[in-house]
């Protein structure tokens, strides 16, 4: 019984601790942005790893998870007669909550564990730890441009997914199925609103970015240097994000959305 | 040095220091001092802490107690910024190499002299050729680190390591693993830079012989403290018998070749299993 109690607040205790190492180690990293600033190419580097080479998972995952809308949104709409509306469903869908999510779970799988194993190896190596002897500060160097590579690059990475999406439902809708063009289009232009649809998924694709990144790049800072370790920590980056993700995703939407 | 700070022909000063990790007790007040010009070797068995004393003195842990004086300054006293300052006087060679796996050997060594000076490329260039050709590798300047023997990665490291003509350097294990020629090339170059570029080198190995041949001062550290010291003739003739089991290299001595356990035979006749 006691070692239970023991064990509780022992795992307490080093959650907490772990929250606010990670808590410094943002700040750290976001306040390096002075470092990259005079040296842009650190940052384009790491958007060329972290978001171009993300493009291609995204655009082809876009495309058919909005055929699959596409499909489903043209079966359910018909039976009331309805198929006109197909546009914006799959364009609300999208925008809303498919776009920045999924984009979201996809980066975190793709860019995010590729960073934690990164960073875990460099520590496994020593090379953060080299860097730190000839005064270079790791986080700045290293960490800062990754984080604002990710940042940048998600709502970016999801506004695709959703452009993509809608393009893969116009071509299930309409050149497949025969729903009209212009109905398609007009109704979606009609019924998308920029601030309510667009924005709020802009703004739920950045809250995403920032905490995928975060994640991603802590746990990685944080790992234990060994070959177990590196792949504990970069399964942890994607459960983590994911869960961080979707919980939430359900708490923008409630503030978002809720009043309505 | 009775004060404690390290004075101008020592060049660091560990007083007293006391470091536990994970409730282990690594050090256990130990002082040591480590002249200017010299090359100094800590040795002891694996696991005695000797890559954690470099870091301490280093900066990158802290101890529980006592203090570590480098050049006058007390590290753990820094701020920050003032640290990594004196970090830039400081060169540390990684028992790993520590190489930027995604930079070639040229970028390697001219990576510290970019992120600290305002030099231009050509300056930069004749730099990092003068420091590849002090460790004899030149040649290999366009190689990726994965293309390197584990000799040559430690030759590059020590290149980068001198690649801001620092006070002192620290090797962590630098002959551990290497076949004899890298060996020899290791010595050779250890004892050569700290003369010709008026180091002061710190060693920590457990690699008896070559470290010996090359150290002007020896420190054998076991289980948290100093159990020997003085000239590697010193340490040669010393009459402690853990001193001597260490140096030759015995299998049983002070150190036992068994690991504490029961009488032998009454295990053997003992039916239980654990």
């Amino acid at each position: 019984m006691i070692r239970i109690i023991n064990n509780l607040g022992r795992g307490t205790l080093d959650s907490l601790a772990k929250l606010g190492r990670s808590a410094l180690f943002l700040t750290h990293a976001v306040t390096g942005i002075t470092e990259i600033l005079p040296r842009p190419r650190l940052l384009t580097k790491q958007l060329y790893f972290v978001g171009v080479l993300t493009f291609l998972i995204i655009v082809i995952s876009g495309l058919f998870v909005g055929m699959v809308l596409g499909l489903q949104g043209y079966y359910t709409l018909s039976d009331f007669g309805a198929e006109e509306s197909l546009g914006i469903m799959v364009a609300a869908s999208l925008v809303r909550e498919l776009g920045p999510v999924v984009a979201g779970l996809l980066f975190a799988g793709r860019a995010g564990s590729a960073l934690t194993a990164e960073i875990g190896l460099m520590k496994a190596t020593e090379q953060l730890s080299g860097m730190e002897m000839m005064a270079v500060d790791p986080i700045k160097r290293i960490i800062t441009p990754r984080f604002y590579a990710g940042f940048i690059s998600l709502p970016l990475l999801a506004a695709l997914f959703s452009a993509v999406g809608v393009l893969g439902g116009q071509t299930v809708g309409v050149t497949l199925l025969g729903v009209d063009d212009g109905a398609f289009w007009s109704q979606m232009q009609a019924k998308l609103d920029f601030y309510d649809d667009i924005m709020n998924g802009i703004i739920k694709s950045i809250v995403f970015g920032f905490v995928a990144s975060w994640i991603a790049l802590f746990e990685g800072y944080d790992t234990i240097p060994t070959s177990e370790g590196v792949s504990r920590a970069t399964t942890r980056t994607v459960v983590n994000s994911s869960f961080a993700i979707l919980g939430l995703d359900f708490l923008l939407t409630a503030m978002m959305f809720g009043d309505n | 040095m009775a004060d404690g700070n390290s004075t101008v022909e020592t060049l660091v000063s560990i007083n007293n220091l006391s470091f536990s990790r994970g409730g282990r007790k690594i050090f256990n007040n130990i002082s040591l001092e480590l002249q200017r010009g010299k090359i100094t070797a800590i040795m002891g068995p694996s696991g005695t802490g000797k890559t954690t004393l470099l870091k301490l003195i280093g900066g990158q842990l802290r101890p529980d107690q006592g203090t570590v004086f480098v050049d006058q300054k007390n590290v753990h006293g820094l701020s920050h910024r003032e640290l990594y300052r004196l970090r830039k006087r400081m060169g540390m060679l990684f028992q790993s190499g520590a190489l930027l796996t995604d930079m070639s050997v040229y970028d390697n060594i001219a990576f510290p002299i970019r992120e600290h000076t305002s030099l231009t490329e050509p300056m930069i260039r004749s730099l990092v050729l003068m420091k590849l050709q002090a460790v004899g590798l030149r040649g290999a300047r366009d190689l990726m680190p994965n293309e390197l023997s584990g000799g040559m990665s430690r030759r590059v490291a020590l290149a980068r390591a001198i690649a801001l003509d620092p006070m002192m350097i620290m090797y962590d294990e630098p002959f551990t693993g290497q076949d004899p020629i890298s060996l020899g090339v290791l010595v050779e170059l250890i004892k050569k830079l700290n003369t010709a570029l008026g180091l002061t080198s710190i060693i920590v190995s457990h690699d008896v012989r070559e470290t010996a041949s090359i150290a002007d001062y020896i420190y054998i550290i076991s289980g948290g403290s100093i159990v020997g010291k003085g000239t590697p003739r010193q340490i040669e003739q010393s009459d402690s018998e853990w001193v001597q089991q260490f140096m030759r290299g015995d299998a049983d001595g002070p150190v036992p070749f068994h690991y504490p356990a029961k009488d032998y035979i009454e295990d053997l006749i003992s039916s239980k299993k654990a």
